[in-house]
This record gives structure tokens, sequence and C-alpha cells, in this order.
């Protein structure tokens, strides 16, 4: 490029041409593009990028790190850290030389690594993840179906913790798949489903502690209320595109927690509703004496059998969920909703009325995060609006995301893993012995949440566990398979 | 009629600081189509940071307020920019070209990631800073209240001006200014005529991080209190006015600022305290709805 003087130009009516030409005789020798040589061997280019990448860390975590305020006598004092700082310094220098040295080299770019394993999903390999998938789901339904008694034979000592945990996980899992159909499916992000959550525990709550009805009557209508308030939210934004789409959802489910903590007199302001009753097996309820459920079996009463109990109502309830989503998918709603997910455009082209189709998945979606809501409701006795932040509906989120955008099985992993391991993290002694006593996994569990969201998005944005392609596709993949489209480009 | 009047002073304050936060929403959106979930977080950030600052330096005997204020402001723009460029490599810059809702998800996963990350390593106390800048003029004497302007609220109008003012001629006058401009209306053929593209679009990030760091500062001196918190709101307000003053428009962006602001000001100083933030996010899905495009903006076209 350099070769060429710039002042030809302006010489062009007196045989520029000519010039130009000489010029360029001239710069023959060499080729205008060639590449630079390497001149750094490769040790040190990964510590020059370590040293980089840990000047960085240093800069960000500067003021986290090295300093922390804390508040003393007569205003804030200031705790310095020096040693947490060099620590994290040295751990960002050695992972970034390690990967520089040994995962990124020159002329290997990182996508090749990492897109390694996207020629592997020929058809075969399909039906044989298919196969794996369905005998894992078999096998973990039938430890699900059994886990209360599994707890009882193995470790009766802590079958309360255990299965309270059990629920737990397993709510986790139903407002998974509920989200599931919303962002998984139909491709709407919705950052607002805890509203619905909400309006099922409240609608529950309400209707019981004033009406004086039973959790089976209300389960169902709690659904409803939640699924109308789905068409009342969805209605008129769900034309706006995508992103909008998740910030006006963010906007209703923070609307709906203010409207629940000022509206005092009817849901009991930031008190929350007390006294919410349990639920019954047939009219017989839990406790102790005349008409309980240990009364009419005729066996000693204990306290585990309320929690046995709830574990089963919230098996059947995610199963049912589960079994629903599973068919809509096969019916021509399902198909309409992984089509709008791969290409909007297209939908509206062939005559899809997508409103309509956005509605019918934020409805359901909504109406399975209803029913969660109300068995969270009488499972704690006591609802307020603290337990419907923002931060569940981004942990609701994580476990979708992390699981896979549309798969079923990856939820309930990332569930398990997300909910249950950082919980149980908590009761390993060695972590304590490790970073202090006063060490507490369950505060580092959002942390960990955020960062797995970025990676799983940078690194797999179809899903770790596993991924969902259009139930509806051609046997053999065309061209436009989703896995292409999706990832490469627009959309 | 001074009710009136300290409202609308309080609503041009508050309103600043959310103009200053939404110019970075509206910039990123502008230049790569993206919300960027984690600018309230950024802002929080920025805030943090100042107050860090500000104990270091009393710890250190310089307590001349100018010059606190001065070493504040340049710390936390320069520390908060960081971050922002940080955020935009790791979690924006490998998904670009990827599918709409990618770079939406990390944008929340990052803006979780960062309210923990302060959480954790600050704690989850809120952290009081005693008002620095005391006193204010009287405009006004009134029977019951009088309008008061304080010196604060002067210093976070006066310079959210001079930095608009500025930010507008880099925008306009600069080479920077005019890749960016370029890169907003097509990136590819910026790109192919010489602008490179990932730089301008990390500059834009720098840029916002360095207004919300400012805001973040002012919001410090204004209200004496900060927590890890603070982003999430701030953010979602300031999203809004960006919306309402059609995004991807920088004078929309500061005049959106203003209008919430000052709705939020006068709904909590004559309808209720308890319902403001409702107000805020009710205008948010209502603009969104029936004015897509907000007061300033341009109508968006959708290719296929």
């Amino acid at each position: 490029m350099s070769a060429i003087d710039p002042t030809a130009v302006e010489a062009r009516p007196e045989g520029a041409q000519l010039k130009n030409e000489e010029l360029r005789e001239t710069a023959r020798g060499e080729p205008p593009f060639a590449p630079e040589p390497i001149l750094e061997s490769r040790l040190q280019r990964s510590l020059r990028e370590a040293a980089l990448t840990a000047a960085v860390v240093a800069g960000l975590t500067l003021f986290f790190f090295a300093f922390r305020t804390d508040i003393g006598i007569g205003g804030l004092d200031l705790i310095l850290q020096w040693p947490l700082w060099f620590v994290w310094i040295a751990i960002a220098f050695a992972a970034r030389f390690v990967l520089s040295y040994f995962v990124y080299v020159p002329g290997r770019k990182l996508s090749d690594i990492v897109k390694r394993d996207k020629t592997a999903t020929s058809p075969g390999a399909a039906t044989g993840a298919r196969w794996l998938g369905r005998a894992v789901g078999v096998v973990m339904l039938l430890i699900a179906a059994t886990f209360p008694f599994l707890i009882e034979t193995l470790l009766p000592s802590q079958d309360r913790y255990l299965i309270d945990l059990a629920i737990l996980i397993l709510t986790y899992v139903m407002l998974g798949w509920g989200l599931n159909i919303v962002v998984g499916l139909a491709g709407l992000l919705d950052l607002g489903y805890v509203a619905f959550y909400a309006v099922g525990a409240y609608s529950f709550a309400l209707l019981a502690t004033n009406f004086d009805l039973g959790f089976w009557v209300c389960l169902p209508m709690a659904g409803l209320f939640a699924a109308g308030w789905g068409i009342v939210l969805g209605f008129p934004v769900l034309r706006l595109r995508g992103d909008y789409l998740a910030i006006v959802t963010l906007a209703f489910g923070e609307i709906i927690r203010v409207i629940l903590i000022n509206w005092g007199n009817i849901t009991g302001g930031p008190n929350g509703v007390l006294g919410i009753p349990k639920p019954t097996l047939f009219g017989l309820d839990f406790g102790r004496g005349e008409g309980s459920f240990s009364d009419f079996f005729g066996i000693p009463y204990s306290s585990i059998h309320r929690f046995i109990f709830l574990y089963y109502i919230i098996l059947l309830l995610a199963l049912l969920t589960n079994f629903v989503t599973l068919r809509l998918r096969k019916l021509p709603i399902g198909r309409a909703w992984e089509a709008l997910r791969e290409d909007e455009i297209a939908c509206r082209a062939l005559g899809l009325n997508t409103t309509n189709v956005k509605l019918t998945a934020f409805a359901t979606g909504a109406m399975f995060g209803g029913f969660a809501g109300s068995f969270f409701a009488t499972r704690q006795g006591f609802i307020s609006p603290e337990s419907f932040t923002f931060i569940e509906s981004a942990i609701i989120l994580a476990i979708v995301v992390l699981g896979g955008l549309g798969s079923q099985l990856g939820v309930v992993f990332a569930s398990v893993v997300m909910i249950g391991g950082i919980e149980l993290l908590r009761h390993l002694t060695i972590l304590q012995a490790v970073f202090g006593s006063d060490f507490d996994p369950t505060q580092y569990r959002m942390l960990i949440f955020g960062l797995a969201m970025v990676g799983i998005m940078v690194w797999k944005p179809r899903g770790l566990i596993s991924s969902r392609s259009p139930s509806a596709i051609y046997k053999e993949k065309k061209v436009i398979g989703a896995d292409l489209v999706a990832q490469g480009e627009g959309h | 009629m001074e009710y009136f009047l300290q409202q609308l002073i309080n609503g041009i304050t508050l309103g600043s600081i959310y103009g200053l936060i939404a110019i970075g929403y509206t910039m990123v959106y502008g230049i790569i189509g993206m919300i960027n979930f984690a600018h309230g977080e950024i802002f929080m950030i920025g805030s943090f940071i100042a107050l860090t600052t500000f104990v270091a330096l009393a710890l250190l005997g310089i307590t001349f307020l100018p010059v606190v204020l001065l070493i504040m402001l340049i710390v936390a723009m320069g520390f908060t920019a960081l971050w922002g460029w940080a955020v935009e490599r790791v979690a924006y810059r490998p998904l670009r070209g990827s599918f709409r809702l990618a770079p939406l998800i990390t944008a929340i996963g990052m803006s979780i990631f960062l309210q923990n990350f302060v959480q954790v390593t600050q704690g989850a106390r809120v952290k009081p800073l005693p008002p620095q800048i005391q006193g204010g003029i009287t405009l006004m004497q009134g029977e019951f209240v009088n309008v008061q302007l304080s010196y604060v609220q002067i210093l976070i109008v006066v310079t959210t001006v001079v930095l608009m003012a500025g930010f507008t001629l880099l925008i306009s006058r600069t080479s920077l200014g005019r890749a960016q401009r370029a890169c907003e209306q097509d990136a590819k053929m910026a790109s192919l005529l010489g602008v490179n593209v990932d730089r301008t679009i990390s500059l834009t990030f720098v840029m916002g991080a360095g207004l919300a760091s400012v805001a973040g500062l002012m919001f410090l001196l204004y209200y004496g209190v900060i927590d890890f918190y603070i982003g999430f709101l701030a953010g979602v307000k300031a999203f809004t006015a960006a919306v309402l003053g059609g995004i991807g428009s920088l004078p929309g962006a500061m005049l959106g600022g203003l209008a919430i602001g000052l709705i939020e000001t006068f709904w909590s100083g004559y309808f209720s305290v308890e319902y403001k933030d409702v107000a805020a996010f009710s205008i948010l899905a209502i603009v969104l709805i029936f004015m897509p495009s907000g007061l300033l903006g341009r109508p968006e076209v959708e290719k296929v």
C-alpha cells in the first residue's frame, strides 16, 4: 500500500497511469500484504498475554478485593486485603498463561476448538442421543417416584431435611418446565415469570383464608387466575420485539410485587398472608388425632408423612407440566411455538397469527407458574412479597438457560445441580476448613448462576446438557437446520 | 407554588442522573442493537469505587473538598470504564452474530454476577457517606416551605450539562464520533471502509461506563447511601428514560431522563411515594406499546 505515492493521484492528467505502473514495478519485489513474521516464541507470547490479563484483573478488582469499606465507629472504615488481591491476580495470570500456552495456539481459532463437536450431529447420533435421553429420563423418574422410601431406608436420620430439599428442587423443576414453554419453546424471554408464581400463591392464600376453600379446589382456580393475568399482561406487549418484551415483563413482575406490598388491606402488605391451610388427602389431614391420615390407616403418627405427601403432590404437578408440554409439542400449536422461536418473520409470512401463538405460550406458562405458586403457598403456610423478587425470576431463567433452552431433561439436571448441589455444599465441612468457618456457599449461589449464564451462552448457546431442535423437521436435515440458522446468522 | 418549584428542582436533579445512565443504554443500543442489561450494575460499581476512593483519601489526609471530588471523579471514571470494557469483551463480543436472545441472556447473567460480586466482596449492608457539600441557596421564602436549591443539586446539574456538551462535541466532531455513527448505520460497510468496528464498540462501552460512573458518584453525593442493589432500579428507570426519549438518540436519552426524573418526583410529591416505581414501570410499558420509537427516535424497519 505505502509503495504507491499519494501525490501520484494529483498528477493524473499527465501520464499518471504510467507513473503508477512504474511505482508498482518497483514495489513488485515484496507483496504488499506479507504476513508479519512471528518474532516471539510461544512462551513469550503466552507470558505477554498472561501479564496483560493479570493487569486487567488487577485494575478491575483493586476496589473490590484490595479495599473493603465497612461501617465502623464514626463513619466508614477501610479494610485492606492486599493478599486476597494478589492471590486473584496470580490466579488470573496462571489461568491465562495455561490457556495461551496450551489452548490458544496461533492459527487455531477458539471457534474451531469449541465447535468441533458440531459435525457429529448426524441422524444416527441424534437417535442415539434420544434413546439415551429417554433412558436417563426413565431412571430419574423411578428414582423420583421412590425417593421418600429410599431416604427412609438409607438415611432415616436426615429424612426431613432431604425430603424438604427434594420438594424445593421439584418446585424449581416445575417452574423451570413452565418457563421453558415460554422461553425454550416459543422463544419469548420472560423476565417476570415470578409474577405468575406470585399470582398463583396469593390467589390460593387469599381464597383459602377468606373463603375457607381447600387446596384442591383452589389449585385449578389459581392456575386459571395466573393464566388470565398472563393473557391480560401479555396481550398488549406481545407485539413487541424480543428484548423489549423482556424488559416489559420485568417491569410487570416488579409492578405486581410493589402492588402486593402496598395493597395492605387485601394482601396483608409486607407482612404477607399467614395461616394458609395444608393440603389434605381426600379429606384426611396430616395432623394428630381423630380423622387424620395416621388415624384412618391405623399407623403411628409421624410428622414425616406430611412431607412425603407434599413431595408427591409437587412430583405429580411437575410431571403434569412435563406431560402437557411434551404433548403440546406434538400439536400444531406446539409446532407453531417452535417455528416462532426459529423465525418469526417466516411464521408471519406463512400466515400464523403470531400474537395468538405467543399469547397461548404465555398463558400456558403462566398457568403452570400459578400451580407452582399455590403449591408454594400451601407448603410454606405463609407467603409475603419477599418471596417474589426479581432474583427468583432470574434463578428460574438461569435454570432454563443452563439446562438448554427447550430441553426438558436439562431443566431437571440444572435444578438438581444448582439448587440441590449448592445447598449440599453448605454441609461439607472440608470447605469450611479451607475457607474459614463462616464460609457459606449459598452466598455464592447467585454469583455462580450469573457466571454460568454468561459462560453457557458464550460457549454453548443452546445449553450445556442438551439442546432441542424443532419437533417437526425433515428426516434429513437440510441446510437450514435450526443449529445452523440460530447460531450462525440472523435472528 | 413553592412546593411545585421545589419538586421541579428535585426532579431535574434526579433526571440528570437518569439521563447520564440512559446515554449508556442508548449508545450501546444504537451501535449493536442490544439492551445492555448490566449497565445499571456498572453505575452501581461506579458509585462503590467513588465511595472507596473517598474513604481512602480521607485516610491519606486529603480533605480539601474540590480536590477530593476531582480525584473521586477521575478514579471512578477510569476504573468503571475498565469494567465496562471488560464486560463487553467477556460477555458480548463473543456473541456477535449469535441469535437475538443470546446477548440479552448474557447481559442478565452479567448483571446478576456483578451485583453478587459486589455483595460478596463489599458486604450487603448499606454504606453511608456523610453529606459533604452542605448548604444551598434559598430561592423563595414561602409561608410554609422555602424553595431550596442546594449546592449538591447545582453541582449535579452543572456537571451533567458540561458532560453532555463535551459528549455531543465528541460524537459530532471527532473521528471517533464519526466512526461510531458509521457503525451505527451499517457496521459491515463501516468495517469495509476501514473503521475498526470492534474497537469502536469497545469505546462505546467505555464511554457509557464512564458517564454511568459519574452518575454513580452524583447519586452517592446526593443520597449519601449506596448498596449493591441500587443498580437494578436505577438501571430499569434509565432504560425507561432511553426508551421514552427514543432509543438510539442521544438528546432523546437526556430528554427522557429529565422526563422520568420529573414524573417520578411529581408522582411521589403529589400522589404516593409507594407507587413511584410503578409509575416509572408503567410509563415504560405504555411508551413501548403505543410509541415504540419514543419522542426523538426513528421508527425501526424490520428487515429479513
